[in-house]
């Protein structure tokens, strides 16, 4: 464990500062180039610098890179290359619009190189009741597991440091969570993802200066994926991860039909005259957590954003309580 | 409290993560087809994925319900 503490602080230093010095720089190349979009959510039209996720993959690789010559672990080279595929897949996204289906499936092929390289147990484990072997069935697992929290994270990139913050909050809780299980390298290698999401919450959080777009949101997505896979902690990151499933599920479940949300003609919230959010009455409307939040009255887009993180720490601390259920059974 | 249903819906979706766990555990677990030589193993993973489906439609269904209880009086729908 000692061994671990200097390339775990090496990499995490390297992680934030990356993060938080190429960010302005990429903000103003982005705006000189006139790769912006306009924030819906501001009463007077503001443009922003898109796409971050420039910024938070070199964060990324810089600090797994100086893990990898510590470590030289299989795992790392799993995490980086599908973690990079996912990049890759949300640039092509960022600079022309796909279909729904494209990310879906391009996340699915970026999900190979943990089964190619091996980096995965096929013993799925739950707490309290102990793991059940499903070894074709868990190559399967591999695969949704990426692109479900590729696109989840993806989905909840709505508001102003809201997909950041929440990766925040559920990545250290995952980190937490492998502590407490003593899987101390996976903890370790997955330390990097919290730190690039906190520096890159510094530009993105309200007033936003740039948008992760959907490389970085599907960087971030496919990071916590695939720790999750090679930690062998799928559950747990799963409840960590609940208010943004939660998003997807019930926009899936008004939607019934894979799509992107700019693909739809009605909006799930409208505005209030003084700019603040309020659900729209409009019953074909998707319904989303955003719209399940200002139900019953009308936020500023930043309470809304803190209301997400809140129920991010609460599913957090249900990660943490699985984690130590892990050692229970019965 | 603010809120209180998402709060609720949350935590009603970590039990059922908590017991479809057990379920997976107690009905996944002892899968096992024997006696037709090199397909034992193709033949437990098929039907290993069956179940698991049928599991996840059925855990699919408890939370559209769950969510419609819980969420419809917000919405007046």
């Amino acid at each position: 464990m000692t061994e671990l503490i200097i390339p775990a602080i090496v990499s995490c230093v390297i992680a934030f500062f990356a993060v938080y010095l190429i960010t302005p720089p990429l903000i103003t190349f982005l705006q000189k180039r006139n790769m912006t979009v306009i924030d819906m959510h501001k009463k007077e039209p503001v443009m922003i610098a898109r796409p971050g996720g420039i910024s938070i993959i070199i964060g990324i690789i810089a600090s797994e890179i100086a893990l990898y010559a510590f470590l030289q672990m299989n795992e790392i080279l799993a995490i980086l290359i599908t973690t990079f595929l996912a990049f890759l897949i949300g640039y092509v996204d960022d600079r022309k619009r796909m279909g729904g289906w494209w990310k879906p499936i391009a996340l699915a092929i970026a999900a190979l190189p943990i089964i190619f390289l091996g980096a995965y147990d096929s013993d799925l484990a739950f707490p309290l009741f102990g793991e059940v072997q499903i070894p074709i069935l868990y190559l399967a697992i591999i695969i949704f597991m990426i692109v479900i929290t590729g696109n989840t994270i993806n989905s909840i990139d709505v508001l102003n440091g809201v997909a950041s913050g929440f990766m925040v909050i559920a990545s250290f809780s995952l980190s937490i969570a492998l502590f407490i299980l003593q899987n101390y390298e996976i903890a370790i290698i997955s330390l990097p993802l919290g730190f690039v999401s906190l520096a890159f919450y510094k530009y993105h959080k309200f007033p936003c200066k740039i948008f992760p777009g959907d490389s970085g949101a599907l960087t971030l997505g496919a990071m916590y994926g695939a720790i999750a896979i090679v930690g062998q902690v799928e559950i747990i990151a799963a409840i960590a991860l609940l208010p943004a499933v939660i998003n997807s599920f019930l926009f899936l479940s008004s939607v019934k039909r894979i799509v992107e949300h700019h693909e739809l003609k009605s909006k799930p919230v409208e505005h209030t005259e003084d700019f603040k959010l309020k659900a729209s009455k409009d019953k074909k409307a998707r319904i989303s957590l955003v719209r399940l939040i200002v139900a019953s009255e009308a936020l500023s887009e930043k309470q809304v954003g803190y209301v997400i993180f809140k129920l991010t720490l609460f599913s957090g601390f249900l990660a943490i309580i699985t984690a130590l259920m892990m050692g229970f059974r019965i | 409290m603010k809120n209180q249903e998402i709060f609720g819906f949350l935590f009603g979706l970590w039990v059922l993560i908590i017991l479809g766990g057990a379920i997976a555990v107690i009905v996944l677990g002892p899968i096992s087809i024997s006696g037709y030589g090199d397909f034992d193993y193709i033949l437990t993973s098929g039907l290993q994925s069956g179940v698991a489906i049928i599991l996840v439609i059925v855990w699919i269904i408890i939370l559209q319900k769950m969510s419609n209880l819980i969420f419809r009086k917000k919405f007046n729908f």
